[in-house]
């Protein structure tokens, strides 16, 4: 392509965002850029082995104390002594270098839901986090990606991060959502059709007017599984909902940053590949092990008994992702035999689902209603699966062994289909029992 | 750079939860990663594996998380150079960065066989099935990636 045509062509949303990020004023799929970030974060996995890193070389500062959050959410509280030691270095770290963005056990969140709600990631922006479900901040029209540990000590030091500018496909969802149909069953979907590398080393972008439709939560969780897809990032155009959303986290917890920047794609940017779904035909979806992409409509899954529901994360543990659950359960009782582990993402989530009485639901209906972590996601704690067993759990990944044993099974589904299979102890559709 | 072990093959989408569970990731030294490498999709492979041997994988090759433990693990156990029909892409940054040799050919990954003798040359893109004498030619890194390895990783090649 010549240097004309790459300067007149449309650019999308994720290529503007790019490009206004580094000192080159034009910008094409292929490209190896050196990017300024905006914002970076590390959990008390990844960042330990980035303090490491850091810290081998002669660098004295941190290139911006305001925009590095490190957030021990993964095996906190921590579930034991090597766990705690790690969740000590980053605090040691955050004091040492007067970290503004250091959350402790008891202010702390799941980092993918925290941050947009205290306002410090923001549209336009481009952030990097050593997490690799960091693309869920796509949902406010933003660039993010998960990283590295090593890319993250890099960052630390010079705030910027190198990138392969993607090419981007465009998913475009038209119709109206079924009743019981989420973000998250629309994405357990869209994984089904093009598989766990179906968007390898690209940008999902999400359209049409199911989107705009859809409430913030469900559009993070959307984004939040586009890495499920082989995705570099997924990205969503910020509209109405997008800044109500960020003007309110903004006035409520006024971070230092407040100004943002709406970017949207032209209408003649180029896609490497462009598909269309009607969502009404969509059901709520359910993926089998043990690939996100072996998704199923849930009524043709039969007579599954489980033993376990784990109804949180980053992908499904925000307020309104409780309280379709809630509704679900109420005056309702789990099946004897099964655990319902319901894990709010943050802080903030807790107190409102405890305000609105979601709590005290999940509680009488015989479940238990944990403080805010990664947990039983990725295997950590609080709620280890044993030899044989399955579980139906809103979170993002059901590899061989993620949850607990190898030869245990995690089912992933949406809130309300996790809520309905509690109570009927089997994989189930939410009219089942509302 | 060469690198010459025997094969061991593995499929495809193999992920971050099978190279490095995450029960292990409350530690981030090398030798007690690579002690569990890949142990969920081959619970003996470490036993078996020896310096130098190189991984031969299906597409999307560390699929998943961004845990750096995983290629940590996989150089740690000995293995001397990874060849995948695809890498999944957080993974293959990883790998680069902290200097883990990477490979993409999906004709090579198909042609090399369980045990077989194999020969990689990083620098011009040429991968060698010994036991079969055939050879293939791959994309040579980037000018970019190269510079990265040039200067022995990311973390020196920001420290320039």
């Amino acid at each position: 392509m010549s240097r004309i045509q790459v300067l007149l062509m449309g650019y999308t949303i994720t290529e503007k965002i790019l490009r206004s990020h580094i000192k080159k004023k034009s910008i094409k799929p292929g490209d190896f850029i050196n990017a300024k970030i905006d914002f970076c974060l590390g959990n008390d996995v990844t960042a330990p082995i980035a303090i490491e890193e850091f810290e081998k070389t002669s660098a004295k500062k941190v290139f911006d104390k305001s925009r590095i959050a490190l957030i021990p959410d993964h095996f906190t509280p921590a579930k034991d002594m090597k766990s705690a030691n790690n969740a000590r270095m980053l605090y040691e770290f955050s004091k040492k270098h007067d970290i503004e963005h250091y959350y402790e056990v008891g202010r702390m969140g799941i980092e993918h839901a925290l941050l947009p709600e205290l306002g410090l990631v923001l549209p336009g922006n481009l952030v990097i986090g050593a997490d690799s479900h960091t693309c869920t901040y796509g949902a406010l029209g933003c660039f993010s990606c998960g990283v590295g540990s090593t890319d993250l000590a890099a960052a630390f030091i010079r705030g910027e991060c190198w990138f392969k500018v993607p090419e981007t496909i465009k998913f475009v969802y038209r119709g109206k959502l079924k009743k019981w149909v989420s973000g998250k069953d629309l994405m357990l979907y869209t994984i089904g059709d093009i598989g766990v590398d179906g968007a390898l080393y690209k940008a999902m972008e999400f359209r049409g007017e199911a989107i705009k439709a859809l409430p913030m939560d469900d559009r993070f969780s959307m984004c939040n599984m586009a890495i499920e897809a082989g995705a570099k990032s997924g990205i969503m155009e910020p509209d109405k909902t997008t800044i109500s959303y960020v003007k309110q986290a903004i006035r409520k917890n006024k971070p230092k940053r407040k100004s943002f920047k709406i970017y949207k794609s032209d209408k003649d940017a180029e896609y490497a590949a462009v598909k269309e779904y009607d969502v009404s035909k969509i059901e709520p979806q359910i993926s089998l092990p043990h690939l996100p992409s072996n998704t199923k409509p849930v009524n043709r899954v039969k007579n599954v008994a489980i033993d376990q529901v784990v109804i949180g994360s980053c992908t499904n543990g925000r307020i309104s992702d409780l309280e379709i659950a809630a509704k679900i359960l109420k005056g309702k009782k789990v099946k004897h035999g099964v655990r319902l582990i319901v894990i709010p993402a943050t802080q903030a989530i807790y107190s409102e689902a405890v305000e609105e009485g979601y709590a005290k639901t999940f509680v009488e209906a015989g479940g238990v209603f944990s403080t805010p972590s990664c947990g039983p996601c990725l295997g950590g704690h609080l709620g280890i699966l044993a030899e044989g067993e399955k579980c139906v759990a809103t979170t993002n990944r059901n590899f061989v062994g993620r949850m607990g044993h190898p030869k245990s099974e995690v089912y992933l589904a949406s809130p309300a289909v996790a809520a309905a299979s509690a109570v009927r102890g089997r994989i189930a559709h939410p009219k089942e029992v509302a | 750079m060469k690198y010459k072990g025997r094969a061991y093959k593995f499929g495809n989408n193999i992920n971050t939860d099978d190279i490095i569970p995450a029960k292990y990731l409350n530690t981030k030294d090398p030798q007690e990663l690579g002690r569990h490498c890949l142990e969920h999709a081959d619970r003996n492979f470490v036993k078996k594996v020896e310096n130098g041997d190189i991984i031969v994988a299906g597409k999307n090759f560390g699929c998943g998380s961004s845990r750096e433990h995983a290629p940590i693990a996989i150089k740690a156990c000995g293995v001397s150079c990874v060849i995948a029909e695809s890498f999944a892409r957080i993974f293959y940054r990883n790998a680069i960065n902290i200097g883990l040799p990477i490979v993409d050919s999906e004709e090579a990954a198909k042609n090399i066989k369980l045990k077989n003798l194999v020969e990689v040359d990083t620098k011009r893109g040429i991968i060698k099935n010994l036991s079969k004498k055939k050879e293939f030619e791959t994309e040579p890194y980037p000018p970019f990636i190269q510079k990265i390895i040039k200067k022995g990783g990311l973390m020196s090649y920001v420290r320039r």
